[in-house]
């Protein structure tokens, strides 16, 4: 797959899905002076139409929505494309999250959003979408069994199928077959990939991993590629 | 503390109704055995006195009429000979007869009754444990007058003994027998009493356990059914005055979560504004500029009391889940000091030994240590010390401050919610709910936070379980 989302780290054409007209307008004012372009939708509906419409760089979505609710808005629109989605979550450590991330959000924010913070995990997810770390040697194509990486056009083949990744999914990819058979600790994942301080959820890191696995593992169940280190974390490939 | 069981036993019920069942059934076996004892051996005893002083005084009367008196010693022999039994003795003033009985033999006692009397005078004596029975008899002249003739004779009442020790044994055996027979009705008793007081007991204590739906069946109507039937009220009365308390506390609580989400919203909407009035302030004249601040301020404080309440309206309803893992605990006190720009130095002193690991909740350890420290370094006075310690399968951290110390009377609500100790300062940085919600994830944890005054400041200290890390 081709990563087209744009590299200049501080425009980034944004759609916020939010009902409450003041926090929508708020998000917009405050969004729109860290300089992003700014786009709101009132409802699930018109958040995948305006998806549909206007490419935008990166979803904020917010999970309490009439009608269409945010989880079945979030499948909907993850399975239209690769687009980053943030979601606003009304709790921070409860049933929300893990249902948020299951319909395939990248990443939360707890409510009421701190639009510093807000800012902070846009900037974080859309520099995922640029792959390698600037002034590292991009590699040549990777094999790893049946799965072919190639770091520099940031393409995935499985068995020669191109795997359709999101940014996060590919830079978690990325990240643990950079040095395979090599454990990595959730925590030391969230930083690497999701640009978390400290207190990053880990359960950010289970669910993209579940996702990855549905992608590129043959028997999700039974993975040959991203494997579970009890206790620990995550490991590509076999020690 | 208990006490041993055996003691707790004996200072039951029980025992005490056996002890009282035995006591009445052995008084009672022995007065009866005892009143027919006593009147056994009288009869033993009497029908063999009456029997041998009969049959001396026919003897006597029989052979008298061949004696002449004053009779000589042969005489005296012969007439002790013929009487029956053997052991007789004839005196006759200073002349007595020589075979049987000797005159040593015959108590004293008895010789002076029959010198004083004309009838027939008897005595019983222990002989070296055989008891004997003495028989002496005033001898009259066939016209009734003394003959100056004394018979004594003795007979040993072994056989009489025999069977009156067998009645005694006896007696003693049927007493023996009725004590086990009493010391099983007693206990047959006390488990019909103890019963329904030990189902009393134990439904009281599963009561007061908080088990208020418990209740017992009243059978018959006894007093004991009557205890049971007022239990039951008192229960019922207790589940619902209980339930009823429960349900207002519910909803005061589900109230407050309700308005924090409520007030999510709104504040939602003007967080998201408050950068862009604190950036625009200077542009601003300078009364709407500090009327910028000022919201800007409050609503950054207003979200967080909100942030605070939603959290403590979470434990309230018991829906906060602890996610454990593996940590080096020094690290992450390190982190969550670090992201608050709290650097050592002379305001904070830490000690974490790094190599402590437990299982915790990185975020709820963070809030705690956040609270804590955060409350140390306004509350108290520098140095705030920090030290993390292993301690028993639990990690240890305690925050000293050398300020002003919490107050004697402020000590035990330290925790409570909105709890301030310093009155003056009544509108803090904090909520007041930082030490509450900071305990409750302590709490959660399976450990605890407690505070103290040091007599130079405050100190509180956190323990919260390795969890086999």
């Amino acid at each position: 797959m081709t990563c087209a989302f744009p590299n200049n780290g501080a425009v980034a054409e944004v759609l916020v899905v939010e009902d409450d007209a003041a926090v929508r307008e708020g998000l917009q004012l405050a969004l729109r002076r860290q300089g992003h372009v700014v786009r709101t939708a009132e409802s699930g509906e018109l958040g995948i139409e305006a998806l549909v419409q206007h490419r935008p760089d990166l979803v904020v979505l917010d999970l309490m929505l009439p009608g269409m609710d945010g989880f079945e808005t979030c499948r909907r629109m993850r399975a239209s494309g690769p687009v980053p989605i943030i979601m606003l979550t009304a709790r921070s450590d409860d049933f929300d999250v893990v249902a948020g991330l299951e319909a395939g959000a990248d990443d939360y924010v707890a409510k009421p959003v701190e639009p510093r913070v807000l800012d902070a995990r846009i900037r974080a997810v859309l520099r995922r979408a640029v792959g390698e770390r600037p002034g590292e040697p991009a590699a040549a194509e990777e094999r790893h069994g049946d799965l072919v990486i190639d770091r520099a056009a940031l393409e995935v083949t499985k068995r020669g199928e191109p795997v359709s990744l999101t940014p996060t999914e590919l830079k978690l990819l990325l990240e643990l077959s950079r040095t395979p058979g090599q454990v990595y600790s959730r925590q030391q994942i969230l930083s690497a990939v999701w640009d978390h301080d400290y207190l990053g959820d880990s359960r950010l890191v289970d669910a993209c991993v579940q996702r990855l696995r549905a992608k590129i593992e043959d028997v999700p169940a039974k993975p040959e590629h991203v494997q579970t280190v009890r206790g620990f974390g995550y490991r590509f490939g076999r020690s | 503390m208990t006490a041993p069981p055996i003691r707790t036993w004996l200072a039951g019920l029980r025992p005490r109704l056996v002890a009282a069942f035995a006591v009445i059934m052995i008084l009672g076996a022995t007065a009866a055995a005892g009143a027919s004892y006593v009147s056994a051996r009288r009869a033993i005893l009497e029908g063999i006195q009456d029997q041998t002083m009969l049959k001396l005084r026919d003897q006597v009367t029989a052979y008298l009429p061949t004696i002449s008196v004053p009779p000589s010693r042969g005489t005296l022999d012969a007439f002790a000979t013929a009487l029956k039994p053997s052991n007789v003795l004839v005196v006759y003033h200073d002349l007595h007869s020589s075979a049987g009985l000797s005159l040593d033999e015959v108590p004293a006692g008895l010789r002076h009754a029959v010198a004083g009397t004309t009838n027939i005078q008897f005595q019983r004596v222990d002989l070296g444990g055989v008891p004997t029975f003495f028989v002496g008899l005033p001898v009259q002249t066939a016209s009734g007058r003394p003959s100056g003739l004394e018979v004594y004779a003795m007979v040993f009442l072994t056989d009489q003994r025999d069977a009156i020790d067998e009645l005694a044994r006896n007696a003693w055996v049927y007493s023996a027998l009725a004590l086990p027979i009493a010391v099983a009705v007693a206990l047959l008793a006390a488990r019909q009493v103890l019963r329904p007081v030990r189902a009393l007991n134990t439904a009281a204590s599963q009561l007061g356990r908080g088990r208020l739906d418990v209740r017992l069946r009243a059978k018959g109507s006894d007093e004991l059914a009557q205890l049971v039937t007022t239990f039951n009220h008192t229960a019922a009365e207790l589940e619902r005055t209980v339930g009823t308390l429960r349900t207002m506390e519910a909803d005061a609580r589900r109230f407050v979560a309700d308005v924090s989400h409520e007030l999510r919203t709104p504040l939602a909407a003007m967080n998201a504004v408050t950068d862009v009035l604190d950036e625009d302030a200077e542009q601003l004249p300078p009364d709407t500029a500090v009327a910028a601040r000022l919201v800007s301020a409050e609503t950054r404080r207003l979200t967080r009391l909100v942030q605070d309440l939603i959290e403590i309206s979470r434990f309230d309803a018991g829906r906060a889940e602890l996610r454990r893992e593996e940590l080096d605990v020094a690290a992450a006190i390190g982190d969550s000091l670090a992201a608050r720009g709290w650097e050592p130095g002379a305001e904070l002193v830490a000690d974490l030994p790094p190599g402590i690991t437990a299982r915790l909740d990185r975020r709820r350890l963070d809030i705690v240590v956040a609270n804590l420290v955060g409350n140390a370094l306004r509350h108290g006075a520098p140095p705030v010390e920090v030290v993390l310690r292993e301690e028993f399968g639990a990690v240890v951290l305690t925050v000293t401050d050398h300020g002003p110390g919490i107050p004697a009377d402020v000590l035990p609500r330290v925790f409570d919610r909105f709890t301030k100790a310093d009155t003056a300062r009544a509108r803090s940085e904090g909520s007041g709910l930082g030490l509450s919600i900071a305990r409750e994830n302590a709490r959660l944890h399976g450990g605890d936070i407690v505070a103290a005054d040091t007599g130079g400041g405050a100190r509180f200290e956190l323990r919260l379980p390795r969890e086999g890390a």
